[in-house]
């Protein structure tokens, strides 16, 4: 029998806002065990949740970003569990009136991957397990962060990867995130379960939570994928669970079954009154939203001419295509400015972290100068390059690299002058080459070069020695 | 003479006597009286004397805040920075909040000095202050009854005069209900009207805080210095308000009774409302009979929401981070379950139970989703009856102050006695109990109920009745007289 996968994805995605959900605390990464918190957010008896209108706002674009309806009146609800990290023993979230709703993230493949809602709630802290103790650090409390919940569209392993991918591009692009699964910014619960091929009953799934990996994803996609078709080719059934994913043996391993489902009798917050969302509101996010990730691939390859791995290489980090399409609006041509952006500048930049912040030495005017100076021959490619390295180093203009003599004598014009003085200078090769000697036009080259101290194009002198030689 | 806030003021404004002079008058007090009232179960005097040595230091710089060198008092459950705050549980023992209450922070700023907090019912949670882990504070008009609750301690201590006055807080009655039994005036304002940042949440949509004092122009003193927008609390409302005006004429007050806060009540309550509407009425106020249909829910809807939300709300207490921890255990389950089983007491106990049973899948949609759907019909309909009254009066509850140790063994009936008090808490409603007559030698409290941000009303209402001397409850002996 063949069978298909059926993925389902929730992600969490903590918010960008400088400070928690409901107090002021920062929402640094890191800090010291328990320095980023209060009375609030350590849950102390009396105090109450006052809600960060930068969560709503953050909420909203990342749900216009992913095409959602906005719930224009919303609420928060409790939904109440015990655990450690847990101060109030309830997480404050959303329950039946979701801030957005019904949106979708559109693959490559034009694929679209449905998302059922977006609600806002706040992190949980975190449990340290030390020396024979587990300690509990607040730090993380109240980070908002909004849960996305795709319906199970994705079926491979590798589309799994690709939305999980987008959204967080998406994310990146229009600020709400920086998504970084390593710092846990950005965690996927996985449902999977598996069907006879070409049916669409819904069979039972499992669940592998808090996976702050794309390659682990996949992995434990692909494992569980295979583990769950063996059980049922061997006529077995699939328990409903939620499972560990161990990433040194690459299996996955149950933690708890159904039987230990919680009730979470979620209720609505008291605390936090009724949130009114204005349709002007909405419509003024939705104007102040980037050009998304995708439509910029797609434009820049069939608009800008741009080579597609060189497009992608850019799209990927928003700094970087910002930057790119700052320099193009400044005169550059835009393939000559992709080719150095991602052979050159790419090539000074170690980390993933710091192409997406891209704070480089050199301005994107200097480097649209850069560009434009060598779209118009002035400078050759070479010459560029060693300038823009020297740029990347140590910052600084054009200007400072490359005399005003040398950019003077490297327009068509000088070049063409020198050329003429070339041959002036060199009878007897004129005459050599006149008489047929195709390589006696090399003296001549040798002038143009001392002359421009190497700087010169030799194509374009050669083609212009030849223009004018066949003139004479 | 009756140490009103008012009359405190003036002397303390002339100079006649010192905050830190007038402070050590009541402690002298509280020290001869607390061992029998029980009305104090934390003192606070080194921070009286701080607060009364700043308060005299304002008074010398021509502070006018009438409560400025008053000595008060807050109940156990609202948050003291470094004070023992406990809700008169052993789960919260030796518990000091690391930051203040607003209401707190707001009477300090005015020169409120701090004598101690006062004795509750477990978590706000009883209308005899009986389920403290302290003991019960005593009836000081009647050492046998009980103080009624849950602010007991506030009610006893303002009634004995080892308080100035008390703040308190009402979920279902918590304020009006003791301030009937005691005899004395306890006002709770629009849900919304005074911050509850601070205060130890019970029942979070029905929870204000509020004054018990020995007059009604107190209380109105004590409402304005506390109310107000508080942007710790998104329920507190942004409606400007004015500073209590109390001046208002009977004349043509349109007094509502709904004849649902009548039925089955005693022949002697019901001469006390009634006899109270008709000095009213004697005195140029018209008098509607009407009925309130919804008001045969609010009970069990009462009992649904708070009980519902003080599941919740009390979850937190694991023992972990604060309060007391059970001292064996062999897991963190295991701590949690012992701390709570060993924390809470049965009152507690139960009303989390009963909470946690209604918020259930399986029971949400038949408990707690209707009782949320007959709370808006009853907010509705109270907003009707305002069409036809300005206000509304009802006895603050249907009998007199308890014997001790009743409610005990009558849980039933102790939850029935706040029929009269939790339809305000269910509608958000401002409601005063002010002493209007006595049965059997004991208070009777007449309630007064306005609409929503109808505060500065209900207070004008009620202290017709204190300028034109309707009512004779005489005052307790004892304590601090000047």
């Amino acid at each position: 029998m063949k069978y298909e996968l059926v993925v389902g994805l929730e992600t969490h995605v903590e918010l960008a806002t400088k400070t928690k959900i409901f107090c002021g605390c920062t929402t640094a990464f890191g800090g010291a065990p328990n320095t980023h918190c209060c009375p609030i957010c350590t849950g102390q008896p009396g105090t109450l949740p006052v809600l960060n209108k930068r969560v709503i706002e953050y909420g909203i674009r990342a749900g216009l970003a992913t095409h959602c309806s906005i719930n224009t009146v919303t609420h928060l609800d409790r939904k109440n569990y015990c655990y450690p990290d847990l101060p109030k023993a309830y997480q404050i979230s959303q329950f039946d009136k979701p801030l957005c709703y019904n949106g979708y993230v559109e693959l490559e493949s034009g694929k679209r991957i449905r998302i059922k809602r977006i609600h806002v709630e706040e992190d949980a802290g975190k449990l340290v397990h030390e020396r024979g103790y587990t300690f509990v650090d607040y730090n993380r409390g109240g980070v908002p962060l909004i849960e996305i919940v795709a319906e199970p569209d994705v079926s491979s392993p590798e589309e799994a990867r690709e939305y999980v991918e987008r959204l967080q591009q998406i994310m990146r692009y229009v600020g709400v995130s920086d998504c970084r699964m390593q710092e846990g910014s950005m965690r996927c619960d996985i449902n999977i379960s598996v069907r006879e091929a070409g049916t669409s009953a819904f069979t039972t799934r499992t669940e592998i939570k808090n996976m702050n990996s794309v390659n682990f994803m996949e992995k434990a996609i692909a494992y569980e994928f295979e583990r769950q078709k063996e059980v049922y080719s061997s006529g077995g059934k699939i328990e409903q669970a939620t499972l560990r994913y161990d990433e040194h043996t690459g299996e996955t391993y149950p933690m708890r079954t159904k039987e230990d489902a919680q009730d979470y009798r979620y209720f609505p917050e008291p605390d936090i009154l009724t949130v009114n969302i204005p349709e002007s509101y909405i419509e003024s996010i939705r104007a102040s939203l980037p050009e998304l990730p995708l439509e910029k691939l797609r434009r820049y390859t069939s608009e800008l001419g741009i080579s597609d791995a060189n497009a992608r290489l850019i799209v990927k980090y928003k700094a970087v295509a910002d930057y790119f399409e700052k320099a193009v609006s400044l005169g550059a041509s835009p393939r000559r400015a992709a080719n150095m952006i991602v052979g050159n500048i790419y090539a000074s930049i170690a980390t993933e972290e710091e192409k997406e912040k891209f704070r480089i030495a050199v301005s994107p005017e200097e480097f649209a100068k850069l560009i434009r100076l060598t779209d118009e021959g002035k400078i050759n490619t070479t010459q560029a390059q060693i300038t823009l390295g020297k740029l990347l180093e140590s910052g600084g203009t054009v200007e400072d690299y490359i005399s005003k003599e040398e950019l003077s004598g490297m327009g068509d014009e000088d070049l063409r002058k020198i050329c003429e003085e070339a041959i002036a200078a060199s009878p007897q090769a004129v005459a050599d080459f006149k008489k047929g000697k195709d390589k006696a036009i090399f003296a001549m080259f040798g002038y143009v070069k001392r002359a421009t101290g190497g700087k010169a194009d030799i194509k374009k002198a050669e083609a212009i020695i030849r223009s004018l030689l066949q003139q004479s | 003479m009756t140490s009103t806030i008012s009359r405190l003021s003036a002397l303390l404004h002339a100079g006649v006597i010192s905050s830190t002079e007038l402070t050590r008058l009541y402690i002298a007090e509280i020290e001869k009286r607390n061992d029998t009232l029980n009305a104090y179960v934390h003192k606070t005097y080194d921070e009286a004397i701080a607060n009364a040595k700043a308060a005299d230091k304002l008074l010398k710089e021509g502070c006018t805040s009438p409560l400025c060198g008053i000595p008060m008092t807050l109940k156990d459950n609202i948050a003291t920075d470094g004070m023992e705050t406990t809700c008169c549980s052993k789960i919260l023992r030796g518990y000091r909040p690391i930051y203040d209450a607003t209401v707190w922070t707001k009477l300090k700023a005015q020169g409120a000095v701090l004598l101690g907090k006062t004795n509750m019912d477990e978590f706000a949670m009883g209308s005899t202050s009986e389920t403290s882990v302290y003991g019960r504070p005593k009836n000081p008009r009647d050492l046998g009854k009980v103080t009624g609750g849950s602010s007991g301690g506030g009610a006893a201590a303002v009634c004995a005069h080892i308080a100035g006055y008390a703040i308190g807080s009402d979920t279902g009655g918590s304020i009006r209900q003791p301030s009937s039994f005691c005899g004395v005036v306890g006002f709770k304002p629009t849900y919304g009207a005074v911050s509850r940042y601070g205060l130890i949440a019970y029942g979070s949509s029905l929870d204000q805080v509020g004054p018990l004092t020995t007059s009604v122009s107190d209380a109105a003193i004590v409402y304005d210095a506390i109310k107000g927008i508080d942007p710790m609390d998104m329920t507190s409302t942004d409606i400007p308000m004015e500073p209590t005006n109390l001046d208002s004429s009977p004349k043509g007050l349109r007094i509502g009774l709904a004849k649902e806060f009548f039925e089955g009540l005693s022949s002697e309550m019901t001469a006390v409302i009634r006899g109270a509407a008709e000095k009213y009425r004697e005195a140029g106020a018209e008098i509607i009979e009407l009925s309130v249909p919804s008001l045969k829910a609010a009970l069990p809807v009462y009992y649904i929401i708070a009980c519902a939300e003080a599941s919740s709300n009390l979850g937190r207490y694991d023992g972990i981070r604060y309060g007391f921890r059970a001292a064996n255990y062999s897991s963190v389950d295991d701590m949690v379950i012992k701390t709570r089983t060993e924390g809470f007491g049965r009152e507690v106990q139960k009303r989390i139970m009963l909470g946690t049973y209604v918020l259930s899948s399986g029971y949400m949609d038949a408990y707690y989703k209707k009782a949320c759907l007959l709370r808006e019909r009853i907010r509705a309909e109270m907003n009707g009856v305002f069409e036809k009254c300005d206000v509304l009066f009802a006895p603050t509850v249907p009998c007199t102050a308890f014997d001790e140790g009743y409610s005990g063994g009558n849980a039933i009936e102790t939850y029935l006695s706040d029929v009269c008090t939790v339809p305000v808490n269910i509608a958000g409603l401002p409601g005063i109990s002010i002493p209007a007559g006595k049965i059997d030698g004991m208070p009777a409290g007449l309630q007064i109920i306005g609409n929503r941000f109808q505060d500065a009303k209900v207070l004008q209402t009620a202290y017709i009745a204190e300028r034109e001397g309707f009512f004779d409850v005489e005052d307790v002996e004892g304590g601090v007289r000047l």
